[in-house]
């Protein structure tokens, strides 16, 4: 499978009569887009607001991220299963819109939206601080429950994703990548010298909205399952999660899986990257034993020599992280787990709520509970008081001034377990 | 500039008044330096001096720590100095104990840096390297000038509250805290770099080491729980309305005790649950879901248990650390045995 990724880079975005790309400008027709996003009766209304990097502006609470992607030509379309058909995506040409993200926010759960500074102290831990977004603010229909809420809010990310790089349809893009995906058999004969590495993507699953989906279906629903890595990237993954947002992993995390795309830049060089299981991560036990086992299975199947094992969230999620490290490793796989620390604010308590003595290969994100003092904001885009109920944040976390004291925990994206961003903890 | 003023520790021998036959020596103090002291003054030369150097037999220490921590701090009260250097002790155990024991309660007591200076295996860094710094020094004197050398380095820049690196560079014990830093390699690159070198069989270095866990024996069932009273404990966060403990939805810091004795049934809008790490959507609607207060209530009444312990626990174990669990733990536990409770339910979320 060949996957030709284009970039176009973004440096600026203004709303306009019409919508496209010139110059490596977005122009924005938000009575086009308004009405397109209003055709779910859940909405009442939509606005919109664009934030740059370095500009005094805080949105929160942020539900999710989406990464603008549009296929050019190839089968499918991205977002499989929301958009368009379930058919395999993969293949062909996708366009990205680099440095720019559509960022989603409103009140969902109420504690588990995270936070983005798009300037000082707290635009230190995040990409999407450096990127520009573009904010839907939707209001939902009155008395419209948290749940259809929740999904209004997720594919109108989606739409919106969709029809920004939609724009790019024609233009030419500023960088190209090419990615190809062989058959197994293949790659192994033509990479006879190189160790047969597998991606086992966990994927978090255990309801109450902490769920995902893979072409539309509920990951709950799933058993670990082979893909090609280059699927990923038209957005087969999708995000309804509403677990803390320092590690949970936002649609565009998935779309830009940096895991993914280093195996795939080092795949015939270092490595032969043999393919992606994602497995999930259940609430129950017996599940959870399911996912490990298949997943081993799997592993075994194609004959991998080695793995790494991301995991997403925290706490029972280290269940699955170390089970599917345990079973690898007694098959002779060789593992690096990915994963993030809440080790007190003093940094001296244990970070992992699970662990396992073959975990001796373990890469951290960082430490959740470093208390952070950020200062005011001249814009909030979003809901400053929700700052004291999410999960980073308490009561007494807003000061009169308008400065905020939060835990990193919630700051989007700041710990992500897919090793997205370039933070770790060490010993002192 | 003022000179530092520092204040220095020995035991018997470097103290020079003998060896181990005044290993019982109790603590005192003399102006000025002595012996090694001497040495760590001429390297401050015009920046410092040591003003008083207490001396103490490293036995009588070992035998009688809370006696000889207090008399050394009572000596010290009143004195004006800026730094307390302990040591070097090398390899030798007892002195290293006293060494990393009274750096600590100086640093605690007065506020002021404390250094000392030991071997890595002496059982002194393992104990004391929580608060203050210990400096690895070699295992015995043949090092000594070196070891002072970095004592009077470090404490200098102590003194000043310059920055202070990480263990490996600055060569001290680790004090075990996991602080934040950013790397020049996403976390993703740094994963696959070091699964190649594992799968190589190269040299590898993991960034988090496995910690070591408590393992709690399940205690016996118990025998006539119709004559036992059950309490119900949680870490899903379900409180009576408003919170009234403030009880953080995240890294709780607390515990909540709510009394039960005339309520039945966790109502909606009565009760309800603070925890940010899951939908509260069915929580929120019948708070029984998290803890079945209802359901035992119930049992109370067909007379299948004793009783209900007229008081629930909560706390909230999103992202909570698990030395802060650790604490609940105890405090809830010791409080259900000062209250004869026999048996508990404990739902997490």
């Amino acid at each position: 499978m060949k996957l030709e990724v284009g970039r176009v880079k973004i440096k600026d975005a203004q709303f306009s009569e019409k919508t496209y790309i010139e110059d490596n400008v977005l122009y924005i027709n938000k009575t086009e887009l308004r009405k397109y996003l209003m055709e779910d009766e859940n909405i009442q209304d939509v606005n919109f607001e664009i934030a740059k990097p370095g500009e005094s502006v805080r949105i929160v609470p942020v539900k999710d991220i989406v990464q603008p992607i549009y296929k050019v030509s190839g089968p499918g379309q991205v977002f499989p299963g929301w958009l368009s058909d379930v058919e395999t995506v993969g293949e062909g040409v996708t366009n990205l819109l680099d440095g720019c993200a559509v960022v989603t926010c409103g009140k969902m759960v109420n504690f588990q939206e995270g936070i983005i500074d798009m300037s000082g102290p707290g635009s230190e831990f995040n990409s999407f601080s450096k990127s520009i977004n573009f904010v839907p603010l939707i209001t939902p229909i009155p008395g419209l429950e948290k749940h259809p809420h929740e999904e209004s809010v997720r594919v109108a990310g989606l739409k919106t994703a969709y029809y920004l790089a939609r724009a790019s349809k024609d233009v030419k893009p500023d960088e190209v990548e090419v990615f190809n995906y062989d058959p197994i058999n293949e790659s192994s004969n033509l990479y006879p010298q190189l160790p047969r590495v597998v991606y086992v993507y966990m994927i978090q699953s255990q309801g109450l909205m902490h769920d995902n989906y893979v072409y539309g279906l509920d990951a709950k629903g799933i058993l670990p399952t082979l893909i090609s890595p280059t699927e990923v990237i038209d957005g087969i993954i999708v995000s309804g999660n509403c677990a803390a947002p320092c590690h949970k992993n936002a649609t565009i995390h998935h779309i830009n899986n940096p895991v993914i795309y280093d195996l795939m830049r080092r795949h015939g060089k270092e490595v032969n990257f043999v393919g992606v299981i994602i497995t999930n991560e259940h609430a129950m036990l017996a599940f959870k034993k399911r996912g490990a086992f298949f997943t081993n299975k799997l592993a075994r199947l194609i004959g991998a020599e080695g793995a790494i094992i991301t995991e997403e969230g925290g706490g029972n999620p280290e269940t699955d992280l170390m089970l599917n490290c345990k079973l690898l490793e007694k098959s002779n796989i060789k593992t690096v787990l990915v994963t993030d620390e809440y080790a007190g604010r003093d940094g001296r308590s244990q970070g992992l709520a699970d662990v396992t003595i073959e975990a001796d290969a373990v890469v951290t994100n960082g430490n959740g509970n470093m208390l952070l003092n950020l200062p005011a904001m001249e814009k909030v885009i979003g809901h400053i008081e929700s700052v004291e109920t999410i999960t980073g944040g308490f009561s007494g976390s807003i000061h009169e001034d308008g400065s905020i004291s939060v835990e990193l925990a919630s700051i989007m994206g700041s710990l992500c377990e897919l090793g997205y961003e370039r933070l770790t903890t060490k010993l002192k | 500039m003022n000179k530092i003023k520092y204040v220095h520790y020995l035991n018997q021998f470097y103290g020079q008044i003998g060896g181990e036959d005044k290993a019982d020596q109790t603590p005192f103090i003399v102006p000025n330096s002595v012996g090694p002291g001497k040495e760590i003054e001429k390297l401050l030369g015009d920046e410092g001096e040591i003003v008083a150097t207490i001396i103490c037999g490293d036995t009588y220490y070992g035998d009688n720590l809370q006696e000889a921590t207090d008399t050394i701090i009572g000596l010290l009260k009143g004195l004006d100095f800026d730094c307390f250097i302990a040591g070097p002790a090398f390899n030798a155990g007892r002195y290293g104990m006293a060494c990393g024991s009274i750096s600590e309660a100086v640093y605690k007591n007065f506020n002021k840096p404390a250094v000392t200076s030991m071997y890595h295996e002496n059982p002194g860094s393992e104990i004391f390297n929580k608060e203050i710094y210990i400096l690895k020094s070699g295992k015995s004197a043949v090092s000594m000038r070196k070891d002072i050398d970095k004592l009077v380095n470090f404490s200098k820049r102590l003194v000043r509250d310059e920055y202070i690196g990480f263990p490996d560079e600055e060569e001290y014990i680790p004090q075990g805290r996991r602080i934040n830093v950013q790397m020049e390699k996403t976390g993703a690159v740094r994963a696959v770099d070091m699964l190649i070198k594992k799968i190589k069989g190269m040299d590898f270095e993991t960034e988090l080491p496995m910690p070591v866990f408590d393992r709690v024996r399940p205690a016996k069932g118990l025998e006539t729980i119709s004559k036992c009273t059950i309490a119900l404990v949680t870490s899903g966060g379900i409180v009576p309305q408003g919170n009234p403990d403030k009880i953080e939805s995240a890294n709780a810091s607390k515990f909540g005790k709510y009394n039960i004795d005339n309520v039945n049934d966790f109502i909606e809008n009565e009760y309800i649950t603070v925890h940010g790490g899951y939908d509260p959507v069915y929580a929120l609607k019948d708070p029984d879901r998290v803890l079945p207060l209802d359901a035992l209530k119930q049992l109370e009444l067909d007379g299948f248990i004793g009783k209900v312990f007229k008081y629930f626990y909560s706390t909230v174990g999103n992202t909570t650390a698990v030395s802060s669990a650790k604490r609940f733990g105890e405090e809830i536990g010791q409080d259900l045995r000062n209250n004869n409770v026999d048996g508990v339910i404990l739902t997490s979320t």
